[in-house]
C-alpha cells in the first residue's frame, strides 16, 4: 500500500522508509514560525521549561503581522518581548515593521519556506504552504516553544482526501471560490485531522496564489494541512527565491485516500460563505439584496499580488458607494510597493478605499476596521464566526477580491463580471 | 485523576474566537484572558463556573485560530474537563500540551444536560452523570499522549 504525498514527507522528516495512517512518528522541522500574538506565549513556555537556546537560529521564524504597527500600549510589550527575544537567539528571519507582512504571504514571497519542508506554525493558516508541495500545519505556542528548541514535533500520521481538480475556472472566479465551494460541499469538520491533497488535470491551470489561497483555507474545513503537487509553475515561482533547494515528493500511484472528490474547475461560480460558518457557502448572484457597510480586501488569504490586481480591475476609474468603507491591505510590504509603482494605490484612493500597511489588523476583530452592531463586511478574509470582526451582533461575510470589489461599488453582495 | 462538577452545555463548531475573543490577546497573562472566557456566546459563564466543572459540547470543538489561550483560559477558568462529540486537531494538541483534560464521547455529549452534575475519571475514561445515574466511556488517548499527561505537558515530557 502506497503514500500519499503528506506520508512521504512525514515518513522523510521521521527517517523512516514507511509510515501508515495513525502512526506517532517524531519528525524534524525545517521551519518553526510564531507572531506578535503566539510567540510571547511561547517564548514564556520556553523560558519556564528551563531552554536558553533555540535549536538552529536560521530554522526560526518570528513575523510581527497581528496587531502591528502596534496598536495599544499591551500590544507593543507583545511585540517587544519578541524582539528582544529574537535578537538575543540571533534569529535571522526575524520581520519587524518596515520589513513584516502578513506572515502566510511574507514567508514564500521571501523563500523562507521551499518545496518538501516539514513545517510547524503557530498560527492556524501556516497550512498555506502546502501550496507550495511542503508539509505544513499549524500547532500552539506550547508546541511552537518544543519546536524552537528541539527542531523536532510529534505528529499523527493523517489519511487524507483528494481533491482531483479538472477544468479551468471561468475569469470572474479564483481559488477563494474553490476553496469556499470546497468547505461548503464537506463542512467545517469534512476534513477533521486529514489532509487535503489536491491533484488532476486542472492543477496547472491555477496560479500559485490561487494555490496558496485554497491551501491557506484547509483549516476551515478542519485539515491538518492542504497540498498541492509541484509542478512547472511551482518550480518557476520558487526559483531564485528558495534559500533551501526544493525537494519533490510525490504521492505513490497506490496511495490509499479515504475519498476521492472530483472538483471541475470550469463549473465553479463566485460564492459567498455567509455568517457565522465558512461552510454556509452561496452562489453570490443569490445574495444581492444584503447590504454591506464595509468592505475588506487583504489578509494571509487573499492580500497577494493578483488580489490586489483583481480589486484595481474593478475600482480602477469608479466610485465606491456611498456608505461604503473600503479597506484595502495588501499583505506584505513588497506587494504595497509593487501597488505604488503600478498606480494601484491611486486608484484604489481616487474610487475612495484606504489602503494600509501590512496587518492582520480586521480580519480577527483587531483594529484597523472594527464593526459596530448590526454592521455587515463583505471581506476576503478566513472566517465568519460571531464576533469575529468585531460585536457579536455584527456579519462578516467571506468572498474572493473580485467579489468583495465589486459589492464595494454597488453596496450590496455583487457577482462580479469580467470581460 | 477526576473532576466532579456542574455541566455547561455548548453546541457543535465552538470557536477559538468566542473561547477568547482575538480582541483581547494583547496580552498572554491567563488570568486577565480568563475574565472573557466564552463571553460572546455567554455572558454569564466566568461568573457561574466553579473549580471542577466540566463543559460539554457538540461536534468540532475548539475550531478555528491555534491560539492555546483558549485551552488555558477554559482551564485558568476552573473548568475540569471538556467533554465533547469531537475535538478540532490544533485544540487538541494544544489541550494536552498545556494540560487541560479532554474526552471524546459522542454518546455522553448528546445526552449530558445543561446543569447535570458529572464526574470524569481521566484514568479510566469513564463520565458518570451523577443527575441521571447514566455512565459513559470515553475513547482512552494513546499511550503516547498519557506520557505527555502524565509527565505534566509536553515541555516538562521533553526534558526527560
Amino acid at each position: 500500500m502506497g503514500m500519499t504525498m503528506t506520508q512521504k514527507i512525514l515518513a522523510a522528516h521521521a527517517g523512516l522508509d514507511k509510515v501508515e495512517t495513525g502512526q506517532l512518528i517524531s519528525a524534524k522541522l525545517d521551519i518553526v514560525l510564531g507572531n506578535d500574538i503566539t510567540t510571547p506565549v511561547a517564548i514564556n513556555e520556553f523560558k519556564k521549561a528551563g531552554f536558553d537556546k533555540v535549536f538552529d537560529k536560521d530554522r526560526i521564524a518570528v513575523v510581527l503581522d497581528h496587531f502591528v504597527p502596534n496598536k495599544d500600549i499591551k500590544a507593543a510589550e507583545q511585540s517587544k518581548q519578541c524582539r528582544e527575544f529574537s535578537c538575543s537567539q540571533c534569529i535571522s528571519h526575524f520581520y519587524d515593521v518596515g520589513k513584516m507582512g502578513i506572515e502566510h504571504a511574507l514567508l514564500p514571497e521571501q523563500g523562507v519556506v521551499t518545496a518538501g519542508d516539514c513545517i510547524i506554525g503557530a498560527d492556524s493558516h501556516t497550512c498555506t504552504y502546502g501550496a507550495l508541495g511542503a508539509f505544513s500545519t499549524g500547532v500552539g505556542s506550547t508546541d511552537m516553544a518544543a519546536g524552537m528548541a528541539t527542531g523536532t514535533a510529534w505528529f499523527k500520521v493523517p489519511s487524507a482526501i483528494k481533491f482531483n481538480l479538472s477544468g479551468s475556472l471561468p475569469a470572474n472566479c479564483s481559488g477563494k471560490d474553490v476553496i469556499l465551494t470546497i468547505i461548503g460541499k464537506i463542512g467545517v469538520d469534512g476534513a477533521l485531522y486529514r489532509s487535503m491533497e489536491f491533484t488532476g488535470e486542472g492543477v496547472k491551470t491555477l496560479s500559485m496564489d490561487d494555490r496558496l489561497c485554497i491551501c491557506n483555507m484547509a483549516i476551515e474545513a478542519g485539515a491538518k494541512n492542504g497540498i498541492f503537487p509541484v509542478d512547472e509553475v511551482t518550480m518557476e515561482y520558487m526559483k531564485d527565491r528558495c534559500e533551501r533547494q526544493p525537494v519533490v515528493y510525490t504521492a505513490d500511484e497506490d496511495a490509499v485516500y479515504d475519498e476521492v472528490i472530483e472538483i471541475d474547475l470550469s463549473e465553479i461560480v463566485p460564492v459567498v460563505s455567509c455568517p457565522h460558518l465558512p461552510e454556509n457557502t452561496r452562489p453570490a448572484s443569490e445574495l444581492s439584496d444584503i447590504r454591506v457597510d464595509q468592505v475588506v480586501i487583504g489578509s494571509c488569504t487573499n492580500g497577494r499580488m493578483e488580489d490586489m490586481e483583481a480589486a484595481y480591475k474593478v475600482l480602477n476609474g469608479k466610485k465606491i458607494a456611498d456608505g461604503v468603507r473600503c479597506i484595502i491591505i495588501p499583505a506584505t510590504m513588497e506587494i504595497y510597493r509593487e501597488c505604488v509603482e503600478r498606480g494601484y494605490i491611486t486608484a484604489f484612493i481616487d474610487a475612495g478605499a484606504v489602503v494600509s500597511t501590512p496587518t492582520c489588523g480586521p480580519c480577527l476583530g483587531g483594529y484597523m476596521g472594527i464593526l459596530a452592531a448590526g454592521e455587515r463586511c463583505i471581506a476576503t478574509t478566513n472566517r465568519n464566526f460571531v464576533g469575529r470582526m468585531g460585536h457579536v451582533d455584527s456579519e462578516v461575510y467571506l468572498a474572493s477580491p473580485l467579489t468583495a470589489a465589486a459589492s464595494a461599488l454597488t453596496g450590496y453582495i455583487t457577482n462580479p463580471e469580467v470581460q | 485523576m477526576e473532576t466532579k462538577g456542574k455541566v455547561f452545555k455548548y453546541p457543535d463548531n465552538v470557536d477559538t474566537d468566542v473561547i477568547i475573543p482575538a480582541r483581547y490577546l494583547n496580552t498572554a497573562d491567563a488570568n486577565e484572558l480568563a475574565k472573557h472566557c466564552m463571553e460572546d456566546i455567554d455572558t454569564s459563564f466566568v461568573n457561574k463556573v466553579c473549580k471542577g466543572d466540566v463543559m460539554v459540547a457538540g461536534w468540532n470543538f475548539g475550531c478555528g485560530s491555534s491560539r492555546e489561550h483558549a485551552p488555558l483560559v477554559i482551564k485558568t477558568c476552573g473548568t475540569g474537563c471538556v467533554i465533547a462529540k469531537s475535538f478540532a486537531r490544533i485544540f487538541y494538541r494544544n489541550a494536552i500540551n498545556i494540560g487541560l483534560p479532554i474526552l471524546e464521547c459522542e454518546e455522553a455529549a448528546e445526552e449530558i444536560n445543561a446543569n447535570d452534575e458529572v464526574s470524569v475519571n481521566f484514568d479510566t475514561g469513564i463520565i458518570t452523570n451523577i443527575t441521571t445515574g447514566k455512565t459513559y466511556t470515553a475513547q482512552p488517548f494513546p499511550e503516547f499522549i498519557q506520557n505527555i499527561i502524565r509527565k505534566g505537558g509536553l515541555l516538562a515530557s521533553l526534558k526527560d
